[in-house]
């Protein structure tokens, strides 16, 4: 018959689905870099039982005030004599466990609540975006050192704090895509089927979430090291004797005049960790801007 | 030498180059318009119409690049100008009217600012007398109110009113070459009607030459004297409109004729549908391009590629047509 | 005369407009604003208006992917806006929609399979894996697709075979009736053929029932046995295709039908032409009466007055809303 449809194939080679991680990093120097960063935090948090010289809290009275390039100890030891690699190594093993469970704790509440002030609207959304914007009204450190204040200084509540400080970034973000989504011709299509709201939600919404909150995980990921290092610092988070980034610039403040780099090198371990999750961050979401690509 | 042509194109190669590889966007284009004349160029997304226009006017992406060719505007050549020469044309002598009407006047200024400022960059005229020719030029165009217009902003017009505008800036100072590409595309059939309808008064009232880049065929047909039909940034088929539309010469434009829905057709009566898809600009076939979508293809067209010649009244780049005219040579 | 599939009755889908920091309610957009239609079994209803005529709300609201604001929908006989969730959505395996732009209304995260496959698991229409396969490669065929590119993304198609995936989908249920939301308007010119003929070959093979909707009265000739045009909420002519293109009565078809260009130089150059002042009429403040006379020229003071309803020309089937309508 001749207004038989044709059967017609795709040309060219078959390309995989656009967005994977590891094909980005092929693609974009920024996000390899800021990943292998990030990898090596990550490692070095993992391994620092391993790789450490010495037993972080061990002190050695005798070989206190060590400078940075002395023998058996690089970066030299604190007040008590203690190896300072070994702190900064084990301290990782601190910072990334705090971040990764704020980070969770966001955008698990953010999330669900961007989704469903996104997608129910209305009174919800009116409801739960004024609570946001209550969140929002105070500056984040602010916040989530008079949350820490009120819940009793620890590292449990740290997290906790930092965590409940995430959300509103998380809640608007999910919102703002949710809303950009919901009318779209996919979404309105699966509705046309007789989906269930959970399904859309599910299947369409969140597949389509995962770029934009990826780039913000990175990026709180980085706030999150810095709010503890913060936090430990005014002796809200990690106790002594824990080895800590932020507690460790506490101790080291006492000693600046004389042996400055008790304070300096936590510093500089918290820049490089907050720069890779930032560098991540940023370069994702370069990546991943479709007015860029194309 | 004194110049023929108001502009005449040479053999003009423009590249893109993108990230998946660098393709030829317009490929050995030649044309001339002279004043008064209406040229339509007709062609597909991606066919190298608009890319020809960019080309004339020097106003390509980063990404492109003329290779090769030479462009004539009166008795310059283009590719010889400085680029602040080059803004001196632009804007004054040729100007240009894009598709979009809703992205193409700059949101924070008022509209009569806007039509305006042509005036105020090259004629160093005070905003006070740009503001009163811009209304002059919003009656001209056909902008009811004109005079509470000039001060909205563009948000405030409909589209078909921006549009209005737009042809009125690009009239704002008298260009010898007005091009428009796709002016109607992305408006409603009626307002269609009143901007073709103000496009072809302009042109008889002004002499005008103007190049009208569309898809619409439709709009040729009413619009222009020649037609230039182009395929993968080829020129295809070229000649007066009636010749090229009543017996086609190349199969690309005799299949689009048949495939388009037409108001004069019998209610459903079938059409004739083009098979395949556009070409892909970076994988080009060899040989002619239109031959793996063409229901006349001989051996020869996947094998080499026809160039641009005389076939009857008009020039066609297609070796059946061609050898058809050589046979009753 | 054949059953009719759906009868619409005086539907109204208004959207309110709201301003101010509590989002009171200060107006409402009339998208659709008082609608009767029907549509028979197995035959193809074009509606043609320019944008922001409402003809796209109207289609959804017939699907109650909007909700309406008033008025009846009737599917086989059954008022589909009384229906509760569980039977809208057993209704929902009837009727089907395909969309304009085959870019956004395929999701970028499924892969082809994904996508047909959706359709038939939330009305579970395939016991087993295998036979969910076999029915996928069905849909690809009846829509001109090869079965070997379930596994693709649908940025690896271009516009046409994206279409065709739409079209694909929305049989995938098995529906009586289909919404065609300006299937080809935003295709190249060379693939629009290849849609429109794919979807009356479809409808022969499969009996299916179509709401044709597109700005393009020529569009829709080579397609609609029947035709409304639509005017700022309203439907104000109805009629049999052939009818309506040889002898339209209400003012605004007569200039919709002018406005459009002929591909015939001598032709198009010897038409006369109705050129409309002005702009579409706001569906937020539309204008007293007919909604038309603010651009019509044959206006008279009696159309500010009171609105002509449907049946004011009515000559059988051929119907048009104007009190002077053309020769």
């Amino acid at each position: 018959m001749s207004n038989a449809p044709a059967i017609v194939a795709a040309e060219g080679p078959i390309r995989r689905r656009p967005v994977a991680l590891l094909e980005l990093a092929r693609k974009n120097r920024g996000v390899l870099v800021g990943l292998a960063l990030v990898a090596v935090l990550f490692l070095v948090a993992l391994l620092a039982p391993v790789i450490s010289p010495h037993d972080p809290i061990a002190t050695e009275p005798d070989n206190a005030y060590l400078p940075p390039l002395s023998p058996g100890h690089a970066l030299g030891t604190d007040e008590l004599g203690r190896d300072q690699i070994s702190r900064i190594l084990w301290g990782a093993r601190i910072s990334l466990p705090v971040a990764f469970v704020a980070v969770a704790v966001g955008l698990v509440a953010g999330g669900l609540i961007g989704l469903v002030s996104g997608y129910a609207g209305g009174l919800t959304d009116l409801l739960l975006m004024r609570v946001i914007d209550a969140l929002l009204a105070f500056p984040a450190l602010i916040l989530a050192i008079a949350l820490v204040a009120a819940l009793g200084p620890s590292l449990r509540n740290a997290m906790i704090a930092i965590g409940i400080v995430a959300i509103p970034a998380y809640a608007r973000l999910v919102r703002a895509v949710v809303l950009q989504l919901k009318p779209m011709e996919f979404v309105v299509a699966t509705r046309s089927l007789g989906a269930t709201p959970v399904r859309i939600v599910l299947r369409h919404l969140i597949p389509n979430l995962m770029n934009p909150v990826l780039v913000q995980v990175s990026l709180s990921a980085g706030f999150a090291i810095l709010a503890e290092a913060v936090l430990s610092f005014l002796g809200l988070g990690a106790q002594p004797p824990t080895p800590d980034w932020g507690q460790m610039i506490t101790t080291g403040r006492t000693f600046l005049p004389n042996d400055p780099w008790l304070a300096i090198i936590p510093g500089v371990a918290i820049s490089i960790t907050v720069y890779s999750f930032n560098l991540l961050g940023d370069s994702l979401r370069d990546a991943l801007d479709p007015r860029l690509r194309r | 030498m004194a110049f023929s042509h108001l502009l005449e194109l040479e053999n003009v190669h423009t590249e893109l180059s993108l990230a998946e590889g660098t393709l030829r966007a317009v490929d050995g284009v030649s044309l001339t318009i002279d004043a008064g004349e209406t040229l339509g160029i007709v062609g597909e997304s991606g066919s190298g119409k608009s890319m020809t226009a960019l080309s004339i006017m020097r106003l390509l992406p980063r990404s492109g690049r003329i290779v090769e060719g030479s462009i004539r505007f009166k008795d310059r050549v283009l590719s010889d100008l400085s680029e602040d020469e080059m803004e001196a044309i632009r804007g004054t002598e040729m100007a240009m009217i894009f598709q979009d009407p809703m992205t193409s006047l700059n949101p924070v200024y008022r509209t009569g600012w806007q039509v305006g400022e042509p005036l105020r960059i090259h004629r160093h005229v005070r905003s006070g007398e740009a503001i009163a020719t811009a209304t002059d030029l919003f009656q001209q165009v056909g902008i009811p109110d004109a005079r509470s217009r000039v001060r909205h902003f563009p948000h405030m017009l409909s589209g078909g009113m921006r549009q209005r505008a737009m042809i009125a800036m690009g009239l704002s100072m008298s260009p010898s070459l007005l091009i428009a590409d796709e002016p109607t595309t992305a408006l409603d059939v009626t307002i269609q009607a009143q901007i073709l309808d103000l496009l072809r008064r302009l042109n008889r009232e002004y002499g005008t030459a103007t190049i009208l880049i569309t898809h619409n065929l439709g709009v040729v047909a009413g619009m222009c004297d020649r037609v230039i039909v182009m395929y993968a940034g080829r020129i295809v088929e070229q000649g007066r409109t009636e010749d090229v539309f009543s017996h086609p010469e190349h199969p690309y434009t005799w299949s689009l004729l048949r495939s388009i829905p037409r108001l004069d057709a019998e209610p459903h009566e079938p059409l004739t549908p083009i098979e395949g898809s556009p070409p892909d600009m970076v994988h080009l076939p060899a040989g002619c391009k239109f031959q793996p979508r063409c229901p006349f293809a001989v051996a020869r067209c996947s094998r080499e590629e026809p160039s641009l010649l005389q076939v009857r009244d008009q020039l066609a780049r297609c070796w059946v047509t061609q050898a058809g005219t050589e046979l009753n040579a | 005369m054949p059953e009719p599939l759906i009868e619409v009755r005086g539907l109204k889908t208004w959207f309110p407009v709201r301003s101010g920091v509590i989002s009171r309610v200060t107006g409402h957009v009339r998208a659709v604003d008082g609608v009767d239609l029907t549509i028979s079994q197995g035959e193809t209803l074009g509606l043609v208006g320019e944008s922001g005529c409402g003809k796209s709300t109207l289609g959804r609201s017939i699907l109650r992917l909007v909700e309406p604001t008033a008025g009846e929908v009737y599917f086989r006989g059954k008022n589909i806006l009384r229906l509760r969730r569980g039977g809208m959505r057993r209704i929902r395996r009837e009727m089907a929609i395909i969309f304009q732009d085959p870019f956004a209304s395929l999701d970028p995260r499924q892969t082809v399979g994904d996508i047909l496959g959706e359709a038939l698991d939330i009305h579970r229409l395939t016991s087993t894996r295998r036979r969910r396969a076999q029915r996928i490669a069905e849909l690809l065929g009846l829509v001109g697709l090869s079965s070997d590119l379930a596994g693709r993304y649908p940025h690896e198609f271009s516009g046409g075979q994206r279409q065709r995936i739409g079209i694909a989908r929305a049989l995938a249920v098995e529906p009586l009736f289909i919404v065609c939301d300006e299937p080809i308007s935003a295709l190249d010119v060379s693939i629009q053929a290849q849609i429109i003929n794919l979807l009356e070959h479809l409808q022969e093979q499969l009996h299916l029932t179509y709401l044709f909707i597109a700005h393009d009265l020529s569009v829709v000739k080579h397609i609609s046995d029947r035709v409304a045009v639509m005017y700022v909420g309203k439907v104000v002519e109805v009629s049999p295709a052939g009818d309506l293109y040889r002898r339209p009565r209400h003012p605004y078809t007569g200039s919709l039908l002018s406005a459009i260009p002929i591909p015939d130089p001598r032709l198009e150059r010897s038409r006369e032409r109705i050129i409309l002042k002005g702009d579409v009429a706001s569906a937020l403040d539309p204008p007293s009466g007919c909604r038309f006379r603010t651009r019509c020229f044959k206006a008279q003071p009696r159309c500010a007055e009171s609105e002509p309803p449907l049946d004011t020309v009515n000559q059988g089937d051929h119907q048009a809303a104007c009190y002077y309508p053309l020769a």
